[in-house]
């Protein structure tokens, strides 16, 4: 950790920062020092949030600093007076969220905040009088356009969430997303869980497609607290159930886009193969999602000679099956009439809202917390994001086969470096105690991207905040862009192929 | 380009499950419990101490399968006292029949008298189903997803799940039914024809799991409603829903 008169810096699941030890700056120098560091495309905002201190509310913002891998906290404090702050928004449009966030849940007002809308309708909101029924949606007038609405309840089997488009007869003029329907109060119910196992059963159901990732990031959160260091077996045994993971969805959106365009052999050869990864996953832990395989302190699944083997065996095969129907789907000109060109998000659009992950890496933004902010085994080997720069449906594809490749290549290369190590696992250790007035900062790259959890600790070494976000809080922005200008049919093709989370973004 | 097909053809093979009845799963899935029929009250206090959704009752140790989340943990520090069997035919039509006592080591059959006339006579050879995800955390989704996919092809059976709950014969709800959909999910059951059936997939479903406490979530509609049949899971597996459904429905 080190500091300078404006910022404090802690490293990704490394020794927290002393809750004290974070500057506290005037509104008007954090509004500059924040707003210029995040002029830079070098850096970017992790988490952003206010909690109480007596009297007065104090807001603290966490920036990653790509290139070196630091992450730096800096702080602000006021009355809570009801007064407005200046929207940092206005300048840097991938705070909107931050600020919605904070003004959903404090009722501070922003102002020059664009958009400053309600974001997932948590039970304890400030304002109780703005309801799921009275969004306010953007309009515009005009008797050539028309609104299309769809959800809360979709076609699929899919999760809940709304979607209002402004037509101009088949064309999307603008898209607006409205969550909040998966809202289970998650933040709380961590910080109150009273045991170390029951936190950790819940950071597995945040979103149980990233399972993995979620309970990930918790381990690493909570180990960071308690100062302990994860064996070099263990961290290559979370690296390779979090390659499984990104392999096995990776495999089933492929399977779902080839699905939205009617290719039916694309779709029912990868949804063979992605049942074979997610069954090693289950003989592997027992559940096929990988629930109950990561844990704080440890594992009660170390991965034996056996599970690797057959990991092995299985990648070997899914490589070359993969491989054969990748080669197909994407040199087909009926498939590719359908994602070439569609759904298209800039370069320049990427950086502006603050997208992570896949959704980053398809416009040629190269954000990968495993190469910038390396975690668990990941700091031992060298990993260069696999990029794509069209922004389009086409790319968000290729992207996945490309990483899929990436991935089997990664556990190739963890599960012959574990070999090297003769420490054990261990097991999970569910009392680990957490350091008194601290905040600890863990980011994982799950498959979808930057996964963040940021917790605060009291003098006692409880939590007094635990923070969630999934990179769907960001990327649903890129999805609402994406359509801008395409055929409202092009919709679900859109969607699928960046397959959000909505109930890791509603908590 | 049809070459590279026949290739794709030729390594997907024949994939569905022939028989869903007796497909083996992995032996470390865990499915039905068995508990010792020897266990003490003081083992039962410390198991029921120790796991983190309540499903284990502190005085007899008897498991719910509605509030359990499957993590294991009972199991894995009283080896003696608590297993989980792989068997995946878990599910049940009466909520209790989901508690298993100490000493029980039968396969779980629903039963016959509280499956309604009509659900048999109606829906045998075709069932269409109406998903709701209210607040789930899209791994029960993902998996009554699977059920319909190239593997588990449950349509065989005429099983299927629809866009519309007006072309549906019930419906199936997964998560603890969070605040903020509660209208929605009753909204949809009002849009399905009667008769209809209510299904509840996975363990927040069934009890609230993790969340039955949360200030966030409303159970007034499970709480109101007749549910016709029960499939536990953290989530669910595809072959635990539909061993379920097809026993439901008379297959």
């Amino acid at each position: 950790m080190m500091s300078n008169n404006s910022y404090t810096e802690i490293r990704n699941g490394d020794v927290p920062a002393g809750l004290s030890d974070i500057p506290v700056v005037e509104y008007d120098l954090f509004y500059e020092i924040v707003t210029n560091m995040l002029a830079d495309e070098r850096y970017h905002c992790v988490s952003y949030f206010c909690h109480r201190s007596g009297e007065s509310l104090k807001f603290i913002c966490c920036i990653a600093d790509d290139g070196s891998g630091a992450i730096r906290i800096i702080g602000h404090e006021k009355k809570d007076d009801g007064a407005p702050l200046r929207s940092l928004t206005a300048s840097c449009h991938a705070m909107h969220i931050f600020e919605r966030e904070i003004h959903e849940a404090w009722g501070i007002n922003f102002e020059g905040h664009p958009w400053l809308k309600p974001v997932r309708y948590p039970h304890d909101r400030v304002d109780s009088l703005s309801m799921m029924d009275n969004y306010p949606f953007y309009q515009i007038e005009g008797e050539e356009l028309h609104e299309v609405g769809v959800g809360p309840i979709h076609a699929g089997v899919i999760e809940p969430g709304h979607f209002r488009f402004i037509c101009n007869g088949e064309k999307v003029l603008h898209l607006e997303i409205q969550l909040g329907y998966q809202h289970r109060g998650l933040e709380k119910l961590i910080r109150e869980a009273g045991g170390g196992l029951r936190r950790s059963l819940l950071a597995e159901d945040i979103a149980g497609d990233t399972a993995v990732g979620h309970s990930l990031a918790h381990a690493q959160l909570i180990e960071s607290l308690a100062g302990f260091e994860p064996s070099l077996s263990l961290q290559a045994e979370r690296c390779i159930a979090l390659e499984l993971e990104r392999i096995a969805v990776h495999i089933g959106d492929t399977a779902a886009l080839c699905g939205d365009v009617a290719y039916q052999l694309g779709q029912v050869a990868c949804e063979a193969l992605r049942t074979l990864v997610i069954n090693t996953t289950q003989f592997w832990c027992g559940n096929r999602f990988g629930k109950s395989l990561v844990r704080p302190g440890g594992t009660n699944y170390p991965l034996t000679g056996e599970i690797a083997g057959e990991i092995l065996k299985v990648l070997e095969e899914v490589d070359r099956r993969f491989s054969n129907v990748v080669d197909c789907v994407f040199s087909l000109p009926s498939v590719l009439g359908r994602f070439e060109d569609i759904g298209t998000v800039t370069r320049q659009q990427a950086v502006s809202i603050g997208a992570v992950g896949m959704a980053a890496r398809t416009c040629g933004v190269p954000r990968d917390i495993r190469a910038t902010h390396a975690f668990q085994y990941f700091r031992k080997i060298a990993v260069a994001p696999v990029m794509q720069e069209t922004g389009d449906v086409l790319a968000r594809g290729m992207l996945r086969a490309l990483e899929v490749k990436e991935a089997i290549k990664f556990i190739r290369q963890l599960i012959a470096g574990r070999e090297d190590s003769a420490e054990k696992s261990g097991r999970p250790q569910y009392d680990l105690k957490l350091r008194p007035g601290s905040i600890a900062v863990s980011l994982v790259e799950g498959w979808r991207g930057e996964i963040c959890h940021v917790a605060l600790t009291d003098g006692e070494g409880r939590l007094t905040r635990y923070l969630v976000k999934d990179p769907s809080v960001h990327n649903w922005m890129a999805l609402a862009l994406a359509v801008r200008n395409q055929e409202i049919s092009d919709f679900p093709v859109c969607n699928k192929s960046f397959n959000l989370s909505y109930c890791g973004h509603d908590l | 380009m049809m070459l590279k097909e026949l290739r794709i053809l030729a390594d997907h093979g024949k994939q569905f499950v022939p028989d869903l009845r007796k497909q083996p799963v992995s032996e470390r899935f865990r499915g039905r419990p068995v508990i010792s029929p020897g266990i003490t009250e003081q083992q039962a206090g410390q198991a029921a101490s120790l796991c983190p959704t309540g499903a284990i009752d502190g005085r007899s140790g008897a498991i719910d399968l509605g509030r359990c989340a499957f993590c294991n943990e009972c199991a894995l520090s009283m080896p003696d006292v608590y297993r989980f069997t792989n068997d995946y035919r878990i599910a049940a039509t009466n909520r209790d029949d989901l508690v298993i006592v100490p000493g029980q080591d039968e396969p779980l059959k629903i039963d016959e008298t509280a499956v309604r006339k009509d659900i048999r006579r109606l829906f045998r050879k075709s069932l269409k189903l109406r998903q709701v995800s209210a607040g789930g955390d899209n791994s029960c989704e993902m998996e009554l997803g699977a059920a319909g996919n190239v593997n588990f092809d449950m349509g065989r059976y005429g099983i299927e799940f629809v866009a519309s709950p007006r072309h549906a014969d019930g419906i199936v709800i997964t998560g603890p039914v969070s605040g903020n959909m509660a209208r929605a999910l009753e909204i949809c059951y009002e849009a399905t024809p009667s008769p209809r059936i209510i299904i509840l997939v996975g363990t927040e479903a069934i009890s609230g799991g993790l969340f039955a406490d949360s200030p966030a979530v409303n159970r007034a509609f499970i709480e109101n409603h007749h549910i016709d049949l029960y499939v536990p899971g953290n989530p669910a597996h595809p072959l635990t829903f539909i061993n379920g459904v097809m026993d439901l429905v008379g297959l």
